[in-house]
């Protein structure tokens, strides 16, 4: 049976590691010179499915179809000359090479350097003519923003004659306008008879730059349809499987007395560059400030300076006593000894020790909190399990085995027991980021309920997300922030995501007048 | 210190610098692809006694270093198989193959020839004999000059002039050809490499076997020309010297080689507490010349000489991401 | 990757990769033209079958638990410290300082005094790379190599211009004075039961011993512990919780050279009874090989001290008897390195592939 109209065909491709079945009996057929989308929650399997089209993972069993014909994909080498580029989430550039070194990197035209680059650079420049893909060529990708970066990648896909353009999650790193952009520049591709793959969790995305979308759950296809007879809430019921309240219900905020200030908050990384340019605001009592704004903008920064995990310079005031930002007294442990706890936004990271039991995750960050010493010299083991224990049945961790390996966990059960630890200890200030990142639904709304719950306690809580939904729905104020500044402050109920996106671009009010 | 006493220290510093600059390269290949490598001390031992023993065996210095070679690259496959299929620890992995060589070489040579660990002493055609250059005895007229060719520049063995040619090839081979330009991909992100249809594992073989050829040629150098034979625990840290080098000149060819000549230099130093005192005019104890190479190297690592960074990936199992 | 059982990975993974490493010994045992089997049987004749043997046996294991433990606490710290040689040289150091020059009047005060001149000169060998981590960020790997050379040639000057007894042409100390010499196991009550004639191990094992369960109780039961651990698994997690790295590092540091230093007082003072050049002989290096074996517990870390305080004096024997070169041991121990500490990933996967086929079978015949 040939579909000489599909670019791609995939037919039964399985795919399990170790007890997951990450993709189950997938079938799906992509016609050429349309904009696929590819939608599901986190975990669903598409990140997967992907990688076996693009030869990091063989398929358990089942088959792929290139324009019609049966073709293996062992590995990546086979996928460039199946004509299929991939652009990763995470970018696949050496930082410090050039753009054309970048480019020609797997795809060099002899042993020698000169003529690779040289026909680069031509290459390059009608691509970019072409496809509104301007880029420095012999820029250092250490030095190029994030869109540019991206760029770079989509590039190297072009330069290797790539006919399937596949994204995963092109669009997380971005601000509203570089998105946009993108979306010019993936139609443009498309008019000119590539065929693209998107590969996305965001609805709005499908809805905006898909000609037919295809949706994931649990590692099986649920559905393909064509983008203009379907809905956004036709498509998140498919992917959840159910009708989701993305409404966050909570009474209005009753804002005590103020609990954090902020002045001119400023932090230098290690090569001396400026990531937060005096910030300042304040939280009172009751009150969840919420912190929008694209990934890679100060947020981190703003968290980890607060959390006592970098240096600072400007003013902190807890509950009226100043705290120090640098030297002896800016650390973690001071920070938590006044009040401050801290769901940090990389639970792998920062949150646990993957490699540590539950119980011992649970003292992380408190192993010198007095209820978990036995004397002078050692600490009350048991009495750490007992209360492991009680916050794994509080919190409905599954499974509630306090001695499993923090690295046994799923994504959503490793976070509920970081928010147990932090929540628990009943914190003056808590300070929040992504805290449903990797996080499946049901863990969402369970976190956002204590969130919402410790508020309504009179605590602050200072959110940070890159998700603008869960900024809206859970933020009594909202910040955004751009470029290490805080653009401005908006109520929830008098703003929308237009003017916020705006704000995270850069733009305020006055210069879009200007 | 007159003139005649710098040239010997002169002399005597390229002599020393040569396997220092030899291994230095062969471990920029290993560490810029991305595998450590704090074995290049056992691979060079492993080649020095074989080479000492081929060389004794078929009285050919040549033979010998082709045995060299081939001892040095059966560790170094080792070290690829360890650190690259299987992913182990490569510190742990070079620790090992430091120790094996060790044992190793006193074990066979003690077979072969029953000398106490020794390999018998070489001559003739068995030793690489010095080159003398063009015109080196009628520069010696020519002031200056004219003995700093005779006597410096010229009368060494091929490793000597070998060891300069490496590294002009490896600036060469690093910058401007397509496997460097991989080379240098692969120890700063591998994944980029990856998903550009390059083997990872490949191009890091690649780099761990020439580190391989390099410190066989190295360690050749030390039984069968710096010295005439192989002797128990014969190059006394100089892989280590040699790795504190590539650190020191921050992973790049040209400045590996002037580290190395600086650290050959201390190493003649120590070889003459009399010239020393001379200059210095106190006695300094020979305990304080040999330790100095090490002591200088610490404050290198301490960042007291410029910041080193090295390569990314460096140390790292690349493992595919899910 | 699919895991092990938890049996498997504690015991069976350093058991298979031990016999491979034992394998491989014998291939180079067979390749210099020698019996293996006659090889073991005089290392176990020698080592374990009289109490002589014993005694130089539980001499060396002395020594290893120490260096052992010390390389324990460090990795634990994620800090390879390949600089246990420079310590215990250093702690042999302070051994001599303290025997020499404090007029003690009894063994057991001066074994007190002589524990802490140990460890804390190798505490103070291990604290200037430890600062150099902690604060500049140097290789702690490159920096403890640099130092084994730096104290060997310290030692050197030290032992020849400085402390040799006028008159003397050996560069070693003067004799230690007897009010400072440690019972051996022959002069211990119920170990003279067993030990007849005068032997080198002595009452330090004892103290090994109790420091093997002093570390066991520091790593997994106090908040030092608790955080060394923290830090060496994610240095990264460790700056959330507020883990200051550099007091980490310092102390994870510190206690390791003072661990590696305290084998003096086995060799030095309990053995030699002088100080001389390479007094530590290498067992600063065979604390690597002990840690990985016996996986970085305090328990693992006292068997497999055992076990290579056996090779080490089997090893001995097989170079006086046999014409095995007592470098043998060098041999064993590199694989042993090898093959437990860079390469239990292919044990494991050998491991993995032979539990999923008893599976596959046990399914079958289900």
């Amino acid at each position: 049976m040939a579909a000489a109209g599909y670019a791609i065909e995939l037919k039964g491709i399985s795919k399990a590691f170790g007890p997951v079945q990450a993709n189950k009996d997938i079938n799906i057929a992509v016609p050429k010179g349309t904009i696929h989308g590819i939608i599901g929650e986190n975990g669903a399997g598409k990140s997967t499915l992907m990688s076996i089209l693009y030869g990091f993972y063989k398929a358990d069993s089942g088959q792929i179809l290139i324009n019609g014909q049966p073709t293996a994909i062992p590995d990546s080498q086979a996928a460039i000359r199946a004509g299929i580029g991939m652009v990763f989430q995470h970018f696949k550039l050496v930082q410090n090479f050039t753009v054309l070194e970048n480019v020609i990197l797997g795809a060099e035209e002899g042993a020698m350097l000169n003529r690779s680059l040289a026909k680069a650079r031509r290459v390059l420049a009608d691509l970019s003519r072409e496809y509104e893909l301007d880029v420095d060529p012999d820029a250092l990708i250490e030095d190029l923003s994030v869109g540019h970066q991206q760029r770079v990648e989509i590039l190297k896909a072009l330069y290797r004659q790539a006919d399937i353009l596949i994204l995963d999650e092109p669009t997380g790193v971005l601000t509203p306008d570089e998105a946009d952009h993108l979306f010019r520049i993936l139609r443009g591709l498309r008019d000119q008879g590539k065929t693209v793959i998107l590969i996305t969790h965001k609805l709005r995305e499908i809805m905006e730059a898909t000609d037919n979308v295809s949706v994931m759950r649990r590692g099986t296809m649920v559905a393909t349809v064509r983008t203009d007879e379907t809905s956004p809430e036709a498509l998140a019921e498919l992917m959840v499987g159910r009708k989701v309240l993305l409404e966050v219900e909570k009474a209005p905020a009753v804002p005590g007395a103020v609990v954090l200030q902020v002045e001119d908050l400023r932090v230098r990384d290690e090569h001396g560059v400026e990531r937060l340019k005096g910030v300042g605001f304040e939280i009172r009592g009751g009150e969840i400030l919420g912190i929008a704004g694209v990934a890679g903008n100060g947020q981190s920064e703003l968290l980890a300076a607060l959390g006592g995990m970098i240096k600072a310079s400007g003013r902190l005031v807890l509950n009226g006593q100043p705290l120090p930002l640098s030297g002896k007294g800016a650390d973690g442990q001071s920070r938590r000894a006044a009040g401050i706890a801290h769901v940090p936004e990389d639970r792998h990271h920062h949150g646990l020790i993957l490699d540590f039991t539950a119980w011992e995750n649970v003292a992380f960050g408190y192993f010198n909190d007095p209820k978990y010493q036995h004397d002078a010299v050692f600490m009350d083991n048991d009495a750490l399990r007992d209360d492991t224990r009680r916050k794994m049945e509080k919190y409905d961790v599954r499974p509630p085995d306090c001695w499993l390996p923090a690295k046994s966990f799923s994504g959503g059960n490793q976070q509920k027991i970081v928010v147990a630890r932090e929540l628990e200890q009943n914190p003056d200030l808590l300070l929040v980021g992504q805290p449903t990142r990797g996080v499946d639904i049901g863990a969402i709304e369970f976190i956002h309920k204590q969130l919402v719950a410790l508020r309504d306690q009179g605590k602050a809580i200072l959110l940070v997300s890159v998700e603008l939904d869960e900024i809206m729905s859970l933020s009594d104020r909202i910040a955004v922030m751009f470029d290490g500044r805080i653009m401005g402050f908006r109520d929830p109920d008098r703003t929308d995501e237009r003017e916020l996106g705006l704000m995270m671009a850069g733009m305020t009010g006055k210069e879009e007048a200007a | 210190m007159d003139y005649a006493t710098l040239l010997q220290m002169l002399d005597s510093t390229l002599r020393l610098a040569t396997p220092l600059m030899l291994a230095c390269i062969a471990g920029l290949y290993s560490e810029r692809s991305g595998i450590f490598d704090i074995g290049l001390e056992g691979k060079m031992l492993a080649a020095a006694m074989c080479a000492g023993a081929v060389a004794a065996l078929t009285g050919s210095a040549w033979i010998g270093l082709l045995a060299g070679i081939c001892g040095s690259l059966l560790f170094a496959a080792v070290h690829g198989i360890t650190a690259i299929t299987f992913r182990g620890n490569q510190l742990i992995s070079g620790v090992a193959l430091n120790f094996l060589a060790q044992g190793l070489t006193v074990l066979v040579a003690q077979r072969l020839f029953g000398q106490g660990s020794r390999t018998p002493p070489l001559s003739g055609a068995a030793r690489f004999e010095p080159i003398i250059l063009p015109f080196a005895d009628a520069a010696q007229s020519v002031p200056v000059i004219g003995p700093f060719y005779a006597e410096v520049i010229s009368g060494h063995s091929m490793p000597v002039y070998a060891a300069f040619g490496v590294v002009a090839l490896t600036w060469w081979v690093l910058y401007r050809t397509r496997f460097g330009l991989r080379l240098r991909a692969v120890g700063e992100n591998p994944a980029a490499v990856d998903t550009a249809g390059v083997s990872v594992a490949g191009l890091r073989f690649a780099a761990v076997a020439i580190t391989g050829v390099l410190c066989g040629i190295a360690g050749a150098y030390m039984s069968t020309a710096l010295q005439a034979g192989f002797g128990k625990d014969m190059t006394a840290g100089r892989g280590y010297i040699a790795l504190a080098a590539l650190i020191f000149a921050k992973w790049r060819p040209i400045q590996a080689m002037w580290a190395c000549l600086l650290f050959g230099f201390f190493q003649a130093l120590a070889n003459r507490p009399d010239v020393v005192e001379a200059v210095v005019r106190v006695k300094v104890p020979v305990p304080f010349l040999t330790a100095l190479p090490y002591v200088l190297t610490v404050f290198v690592l301490a960042g007291f000489v410029g910041k080193a960074i090295p390569p990314r990936a460096g140390g790292e199992p690349y493992v595919k991401e899910r | 990757m699919e895991r092990l059982p938890r049996w498997a990975d504690v015991v069976l993974v350093p058991l298979v990769s031990l016999i491979l490493a034992f394998a491989i010994a014998a291939v180079v045992i067979l390749a210099i033209g020698q019996n293996p089997w006659e090889a073991l049987k005089v290392m176990v004749e020698g080592s374990l079958m009289s109490p002589y043997g014993w005694g130089y046996t539980l001499y060396y294991t002395t020594s290893f638990i120490f260096t052992g433990l010390a390389v324990t606490v460090a990795f634990h710290a994620s800090m390879f410290n390949i600089g246990g040689e420079g310590q215990a040289q250093l702690g042999g150091l302070g051994v001599a300082l303290v025997c020499l020059y404090i007029p003690w009047p009894h063994w057991s005060l001066a074994l007190l005094g002589a524990a802490c001149g140990a460890a804390l000169f190798g505490a103070a060998w291990a604290a200037i790379p430890a600062w150099l981590q902690a604060k500049r960020g140097s290789h702690i790997v490159i920096t403890t190599i640099m130092f084994n050379y730096i104290a060997a040639s310290l030692l050197v000057f030290l032992l020849v211009d400085v402390l040799r007894p006028p008159g003397k042409m050996d560069p070693t100390t003067a004799n230690f004075p007897p009010a400072t010499h440690l019972p051996s196991l022959d002069q211990l009550p119920l170990f003279n039961l067993v030990f007849t004639k005068a032997v080198p191990a002595n009452v330090t094992l004892l103290i090994a011993l109790a420091m093997a369960l002093v570390v066991w109780a520091m790593l997994w039961r106090t908040r030092l512990g608790y955080q060394i651990r923290a830090f060496g698994k994610s240095e990264s997690a460790a700056r959330y919780a507020g883990i200051n790295p550099v007091r980490i590092i310092m102390i994870s540091m510190l206690i390791s050279g003072g661990l590696a230093g305290m084998m003096s007082i086995n060799n030095v003072m309990g053995e030699a009874e002088r100080l001389l050049a390479n007094s530590a002989s290498g067992a600063g290096f065979i604390g690597i090989a002990v840690a990985l074996m016996g996986r970085n517990h305090p328990l693992g870390v006292v068997l497999a001290a055992f076990l290579f305080g056996f090779l080490f004096q089997g090893g001995a024997e097989l170079g006086l008897w046999t014409k095995i070169p007592i470098e043998m041991r060098t041999v064993v121990q590199g694989l042993v390195i090898l093959f437990t500490g860079a390469l239990d990933m292919m044990v494991r996967m050998i491991l993995v592939r032979i539990f999923a086929l008893g599976r596959a079978q046990r399914m079958e015949a289900a």
